[in-house]
């Protein structure tokens, strides 16, 4: 950003444009009208369809994670027109060759007959995954968005625990989804998950024959699946997303800090027609590239991986991508387990299993709580912050995605010892360390990255931008020109609130009387550790002296330059 | 001055090489006069005798002169492959693992640089020295004739026995520090290849004996493998076909990397809000 950033002139403000000859919508007017008379339809939609949206690309992830539902919904249809959720054994007699003749679940059997005997099923079960790892790789992405900006502060923090919700929900239903198929792979999921429940301490049995039916694998588990992934976690889904939109409009849309743009408004352009036509048009896109991506890619083929026999495994096993950091904590726990009395404590499937789940959710949970309780903040927000003006808080997040990140590495620690031809132990035990060290490693970095961009904002703000001209002065001095940057910048660079130390209040008041502290001790520390690397902004004297210095800084370089030149 | 006795002594050891050189050939021919001699006297058949010459000169500097191993400073450089048989031989020369260009953790394949008699020359003589599984006849291996049941409960028998290593479809996967179980697919693996490895359990490989999979067993797992590779990929690209790793990268690179990319192209498209 060496030029200073220009407001897009170019690009047309909404003006009023009548189209001219047939009006395109003048045949609703009926029906609307009838509508109305009814059901008040006017009403209803004369706040709505007017409600302003300020526009950003990142505003758009949740949307992907939303229409990749729809689709999920939509493809779901067709698929449980086909499947069958029975365990009941079968001589399979389709038309896939290799496993003609071989005992196998109905579940499996109808997905193998989906696959190779109706008509687009295939396709439609390979959009169907797709979109399944979009939808959870949106929901994350867009959580991200959410904590780098800072749009879960108040008052949007039970937003945040719903969207925590339903990151956790979706999991769930991806887990059930891709278990159901009755093959090699799913089977092996599921034996992983009841190895899991297993592992809970004293109660882990009856929970496995609780789950099971039993025995595992059991006749009951695809079934009671199917259960939870077309009804149970589906409708908690849309009822969490229908109060995760519903709050949205409630609170207003966040909006990036700008010009006009105060904690009191809305900047932007109205659903309808603007967002309409935006939104409706990137549903496709999604579907598009979930579509391209089922037809041209091919995601869990069923076919190859053969019925579900216990006895068997692939080199390879792995889980869904959303589930991988798990896989990746199992692998690389050291082996912990204890024997008291009648009972067996497994820490190594359980820690890092259970352990591992709860930490990650109930993390994120607890991350809005814990930063209103460091920083004392009770104000409303609805201007996003800057990454770079949080920076602590960015460093927490780079982290825990390199966290995140080094546990998904490990899940796939045997692909990447066979890939890349290296020691798949010592690939585990160096992610054993890596796990600690680098989330403090990107923790530090992400820190003084972030203090480096405060930086050159100052920079800007003090003295321009460059401009990319070099000027030679008379004297045979050399420099480059800065140009002040626009007002509108400069008020973008420097909106943002700045939060002063606290001094830890008295215990006592004047009088010896105790009184209930405001600023704990520990509190004022751990504040102020949070503050630590923003860096105060420059104030309007700091700026005017900057600038007048400006007009007067050719000279000093100049002479500067020339003493240099001189002493040679 | 001083240049001179310098270059006498640079060349005195080429004089020397020379030397060398000459009572070799000299030695040489005295031996290739003599060997038709010891050929005749020994018992063994002539491949034999061709399989023993290619040894000496390519194996038994690790494996010792009649394949009793070797051990240097307590370390064994080469195991004992008295024992080791002829399909043993066959399967690790063919497949270029053996010779061995160093010690690695796990013999590589290679090309293979000798010819399929040469080959066989060696490993009848290797078969020779002990007991072991011998040289498999076409027959043993060859896939014709298989019915498609027959192939179909091969897929059964490969998940079974063969996929915890090598992958559902013999795509290869790690073990444990650094070694792995090859791809068996794609990369010139012959039927009589895998015939042997399954006989012989080369490395980390398990022997089967022919009573826990009869030959007829492997070759409706030879047949399900060639089958399951060479049948079209109905569902596309398979992304390598190892497994949900690779599906994971492309949701999130070609999946969202694509998508985001769409919604900068969205937001930067038509009125904005300035």
């Amino acid at each position: 950003m060496a030029k200073p950033t220009t407001v897009s002139s170019d690009s047309p403000a909404l003006d009023v444009a009548t189209p001219e000859g047939k009006k395109p919508l003048a045949g609703l007017g009926g029906p609307a009208g009838w509508l109305d008379d009814r059901v008040g339809l006017a009403k209803l939609s004369k706040g709505n369809l007017r409600k302003v949206f300020p526009d950003h690309w990142s505003f758009l992830l949740g949307e992907i994670a939303l229409y990749s539902f729809i689709i999920l919904l939509l493809t779901g249809v067709f698929l449980t027109i086909w499947f069958k959720p029975s365990m009941a054994e079968v001589e399979y007699q389709g038309t896939y060759q290799l496993l003609r003749g071989l005992p196998m679940s109905e579940a499996y059997q109808s997905t193998l007959t989906l696959s190779f005997d109706v008509r687009g099923g295939l396709l439609v079960r390979q959009v169907h995954h797709w979109a399944a790892m979009l939808f959870v790789a949106a929901a994350t992405v867009h959580m991200l968005r959410i904590f780098f900006t800072g749009a879960f502060r108040k008052p949007r923090e039970i937003n945040w625990l719903i969207g925590i919700g339903l990151l956790s929900m979706a999991l769930i239903e991806g887990f059930a989804g891709y278990s159901l198929p009755d093959d090699l792979l799913s089977g092996t999921g599921l034996r992983f998950v009841d190895g899991l429940i297993r592992s809970i301490p004293i109660i882990g049995t009856w929970a496995e024959f609780l789950v099971f039916g039993g025995e595992f694998p059991g006749t009951i588990i695809v079934p009671r699946l199917y259960m939870v992934h077309i009804l149970l976690v589906p409708g908690l889904l849309l009822a969490l997303i229908g109060a995760h939109l519903a709050l949205v409009v409630y609170h207003k849309h966040t909006q990036y800090p700008g010009p006009g743009r105060t904690e009191k408004n809305v900047v932007g352009y109205p659903l309808f027609p603007v967002y309409m036509a935006k939104a409706g048009g990137f549903f496709f896109i999604v579907f598009g590239v979930t579509v391209l991506m089922g037809t041209f890619l091919s995601i869990n083929p069923v076919w190859k991986f053969g019925p579900y026999t216990p006895n068997q495994i692939t080199a390879g096993s792995q889980p869904d991508w959303y589930m991988g950091f798990v896989e990746g904590a199992i692998r690389i726990f050291p082996p912990i387990e204890w024997h008291l009395g009648h009972t067996t404590w497994s820490w190594q499937i359980f820690l890092p299993g259970v352990g591992m789940l709860g930490l990650l959710f109930g993390g994120l949970a607890a991350y809005p709580f814990i930063e209103a309780w460091i920083t004392g903040d009770k104000s409303e927000h609805h201007l996003l912050d800057r990454p770079r003006n949080a920076p602590t808080r960015t460093s927490f997040g780079v982290a825990g995605i390199t966290w995140y990140a080094m546990f998904w590495i490990a899940g796939g620690n045997d692909i990447l010892a066979n890939t890349f031809g290296g020691s798949l132990n010592a690939i585990t035990w160096a992610m054993r360390f890596a796990v600690w060290v680098a989330p403090v490693l990107a923790f530090i970095i992400t820190r003084r990255a972030c203090m480096s961009l405060q930086r050159n904002d100052q920079d800007r703000v003090l003295h321009g931008a460059e401009s990319g001209v070099i000027v030679r002065t008379p004297d045979g001095g050399y420099y480059e020109d800065h140009m002040p940057i626009p007002t509108d910048e400069a008020y973008t660079l420097t909106q943002h609130a700045e939060y002063p130390s606290l001094e830890p209040t008295a215990a006592v008041d004047e009088n010896g009387v105790p009184m209930p502290a405001q600023v704990t001790k520990r509190r004022a520390r751990v504040r102020d550790w949070f503050f630590r690397a923003n860096l105060a902004k420059p104030s309007a004297d700091e700026i005017a002296a900057a600038h007048s210095h400006g007009d007067e800084a050719h000279e000093v370089e100049a002479s500067d330059e020339h003493k240099a030149v001189s002493q040679h | 001055m001083s240049e001179r006795p310098r270059r006498r002594t640079r060349r005195s050891p080429l004089r020397r090489a020379a030397l060398i050189g000459a009572a070799l050939v000299v030695m040489g021919g005295v031996s290739a006069i003599a060997a038709p001699t010891v050929s005749n006297a020994s018992p063994l058949p002539t491949e034999v005798g061709t399989g023993a010459q290619i040894f000496i000169k390519n194996c038994a500097s690790c494996h010792g002169m009649n394949g009793e191993g070797v051990t240097v400073n307590g370390t064994a450089i080469g195991p004992n492959i008295q024992n080791a048989g002829a399909a043993a031989v066959s399967f690790q020369m063919s497949s270029g693992r053996m010779p061995m260009a160093g010690q690695q953790q796990q013999s590589r394949r290679t090309t293979n640089t000798f010819s399929a008699d040469e080959i066989k020359a060696v490993a009848e003589y290797v078969g020779a020295l002990g007991s072991g599984p011998g040289l498999p006849t076409a027959s043993q291996y060859d896939t014709s004739g298989l019915t498609a049941d027959q192939i179909a409960k091969g897929g059964e028998l490969f998940r079974t026995n063969c996929s915890a290593c090598h992958n559902y479809a013999g795509k290869g996967g790690a073990l444990s520090n650094g070694n792995y179980a090859p791809p068996l697919t794609g990369t010139g693996v012959t039927n009589q290849e895998i015939w042997e490895a399954v006989r012989t359990g080369p490395q980390n490989m398990p022997v089967f004996s022919p009573t826990q999979l009869s030959d007829q067993d492997v070759q409706t797992m030879i047949a399900y493998l060639s089958d399951v590779n060479s049948s079209p990929d109905s569902g596309g690209y398979t992304l390598g076909g190892i497994g949900p790793v690779t599906e994971g990268a492309a949701a999130w690179i070609i999946g969202i990397g694509g998508l985001v990319g769409f919604a900068l192209w969205i937001a930067s498209r038509g009125a904005r809000a300035r």
